[in-house]
């Protein structure tokens, strides 16, 4: 063969591996399982140190719960949106914010032109937050907000429409994602300074561990990071640097690891190998419970029990012939099932366009459906456990985790590396060379950069805004401003102010603040009064 | 021939969206081919964004928008642009931008759009050949 030729070849030839250094060999075989131990490193489902399931039974006792993203336009939009999934099955709610809302500015602030309640729902006042929940029973369902720089506000809010309700605070089942940290890293939804967001999310923590037994009030939601770049390695080891940090500071508060430790859920990303995200759950599983009786000194089993959310990123979503991306999303599902999380997020076939019709969220909620109901993938805990090729797998990726894990406490933590701008710059990297490996064919999307078809459109139906929204939004927002007792607002915010600059838990005044119905705008504007803004070192 | 100066590129996020990934990949490319990047940062406004530019006397202002309300912004953009006396910058825009949308923003006055599916070599061209319009002594 000429060296031409030879070259030519060497292109053609695919090449295996994983970002995290690990290239799978093409058969696994019992020597691979040398030096793994079951009773000693593997256990059965529901014992130390879980690395085949969090329950015994896994889905036998508990099924997963499928978050359906749904937020857009006014509460009301919402709120019929919520109840076409309910009546299809939905088993738990997750709302989606517009960005005013996330970044505590109201309707009316010339900042939110443009953006009310297009990218999720305009919430402004507890007005908002009672004509989204209008009719939904609060003691009976749970509900993720993804709410991260505001969680004191958003958590509030629920919870007082729970009391006007009748459902009290030892009922309420919601999950405010509450995870400040990533934040700075990805997606960006920051107001304040590192440190005191910080202190807020451990707000959140303490109030729900002492008043919301129910509570998941810190979701470490790393799959963000996944999505922007990071390995499943530097997924799972930042994601528990990151949570750590949080627990950390609780700690430094004078609370218990017992205490706080149940409260620290996770949510991830998968990739569409579904054998290695299997594997990431199962080693995340088994590091998180190590770390938290070894570092940690937990006695409360609860505490070492990793409860995890699974789901798609947008990222591996194409453009072209959108409804491959069912496909691709069954995939995650498939990564999620067998890893043995506790809910699934899918992506819709169309969010790489849109905010999701009804339809492509109705098939998202379907594919769970079909796979746990039809398939009945749920009948057997984690069984892939025991193969030759997942042992393995679960534990070279938990090698690579331990490893990334070791670098951020070398870097001085979370908070740090964060400050720093390590995790920022090692973030963008990843994602520029996965780019540029999509770019070259090394790592195929079919039809989107092989096998792809000239000139053939798919349609997909646009989700389309509303522009008489903002103005609609702000009617009833100064409806809400003449109707309310306003001196009451006043000494309200005025003792939130209060407990930000004495460094009392936000919480309580942030609860009696949105009882007497203040703004969203009127309570951030007190907080950065006190906290400040966070100023971005952009680093790449 | 005078040696030329190196394309000078702001990248913008405008708006409250913090999706950045793109505009950082696409800036790290565009740094790659020896283009100079200027980079506004989350949350800027246009007001920002146009005084960046001119202090920086760029030859490109790209901008990346997940939110949907690209055509707002880029009609906002325009005008300020016009204002300025700018209008000779050329302006590309990158994101989740439905194929409707792109003659809509091109009447605006957009340059050139990419959208998220775009390979980075593309983006890279584009970005040149707009930028080629300008003279960069």
């Amino acid at each position: 063969m000429s060296e031409k030729k030879k070259e030519e070849k060497k292109k053609e030839e695919k090449k295996y591996g994983f970002d995290w250094g690990l290239e799978p060999k093409p058969v696994y075989k019992p020597e691979d399982l040398k030096g793994i131990e079951y009773e000693k490193d593997i256990g059965h489902p529901g014992e130390y140190p879980f690395i085949r399931g969090t329950f015994p039974l896994m889905y036998r006792s508990r099924p997963p719960l499928h978050r359906i993203y749904s937020g857009f336009l006014s509460g009301e939009d919402t709120n019929a949106r919520l109840r076409y999934l309910f009546d299809r099955g939905m088993n738990t709610m997750s709302i989606a914010l517009d960005l005013p809302t996330q970044l505590g500015l109201d309707s009316d602030d010339p900042r939110a032109e443009d953006e009310v309640g297009r990218i999720g729902v305009a919430i402004d006042s507890l007005q908002d937050m009672e004509d989204i929940l209008k009719g939904i029973d609060l003691g009976k369902v749970s509900t993720n907000i993804t709410i991260n720089a505001l969680a004191p506000i958003l958590l509030s809010m629920y919870v007082a429409v729970g009391e006007k309700q009748g459902v009290g605070k030892d009922q309420i089942n919601i999950v405010t994602q509450n995870d400040i940290l990533k934040e700075y890293v990805v997606r960006g939804a920051w107001i304040f300074p590192p440190r005191p967001a910080l202190r807020t999310t451990v707000d959140v923590i303490e109030y729900c561990a002492r008043e919301i037994p129910k509570a998941s009030p810190v979701s470490v939601a790393a799959g963000h990071l996944r999505s922007s770049g990071a390995t499943a390695a530097q997924e799972i080891g930042w994601g528990f640097a990151i949570a750590f940090a949080y627990l950390q500071t609780a700690l430094d508060r004078g609370m218990d690891v017992d205490q706080v430790a149940s409260f620290i859920t996770f949510t991830f990303h998968n990739k569409l190998n579904f054998f290695e995200e299997a594997a990431k759950y199962r080693a995340a599983r088994r590091i998180w419970a190590r770390l938290l009786k070894e570092r940690f000194g937990a006695k409360n089993p609860r505490s070492l029990l990793l409860r995890s959310f699974g789901g798609g990123g947008m990222e591996e979503l194409t453009m072209q012939e959108p409804l491959n991306n069912i496909i691709r999303e069954t995939c995650v599902a498939l990564g999620c099932i067998l890893g043995g999380v506790q809910g699934i997020g899918l992506c819709c076939y169309d969010e790489a366009y849109t905010i999701p019709s009804p339809e492509a969220q109705l098939i998202q909620m379907r594919t769970v459906q079909i796979l746990m109901e039809e398939a009945n993938l749920g009948d057997v805990a984690d069984p892939l456990g025991g193969s030759y090729y997942m042992e393995r797998l679960t534990t070279d990726l938990e090698n690579a985790i331990v490893a990334v894990m070791d670098e951020v406490d070398k870097a001085g933590g979370a908070v740090k590396a964060i400050e720093d701008g390590l995790i920022q710059r090692i973030c963008a990297r990843g994602a520029y060379e996965r780019q540029k490996k999509i770019d070259s064919g090394e790592r195929v999307w079919v039809g989107a950069n092989k096998y792809v078809s000239e000139g053939e459109e798919w349609d997909v139906k646009l989700h389309e805004y509303d522009p008489t929204l903002q103005e609609r939004q702000v009617q009833k927002l100064n409806k809400v401003r003449k109707e309310r007792d306003n001196s009451k607002v006043q000494k309200c915010l005025k003792d939130l102010k209060e407990a930000a600059v004495s460094g009392a838990n936000i919480v309580p005044p942030t609860l009696e603040a949105v009882k007497a119905y203040a703004t969203v705008g009127e309570m951030t504007g007190v907080l950065r009064e006190v906290f400040g803004e966070f100023k971005e070192p952009a680093v790449f | 021939m005078s040696q030329q100066r190196p394309i000078r590129v702001l990248m913008g996020k405008p708006g409250l969206d913090g999706h950045d990934v793109g505009a950082k990949i696409v800036s790290m490319a565009l740094r790659d081919k020896g283009m100079e990047i200027i980079y506004t940062g989350l949350h800027s406004t246009i007001d920002q964004i146009v005084q960046i530019a001119a202090q920086e006397g760029v030859d490109v202002i790209g901008l990346s928008i997940l939110s949907g309300a690209h055509v707002p912004i880029a009609q906002k953009l325009i005008k300020k642009l016009k204002e300025k006396g700018m209008s000779d910058v050329p302006v590309v825009m990158g994101g989740v931008i439905p194929k409707k949308d792109i003659a809509v923003l091109k009447q605006c006055g957009i340059a050139a759009v990419c959208s998220f599916s775009t390979p980075l070599p593309q983006v890279v061209e584009t970005v040149s050949k707009v930028a080629g319009t300008r003279k960069r002594a």
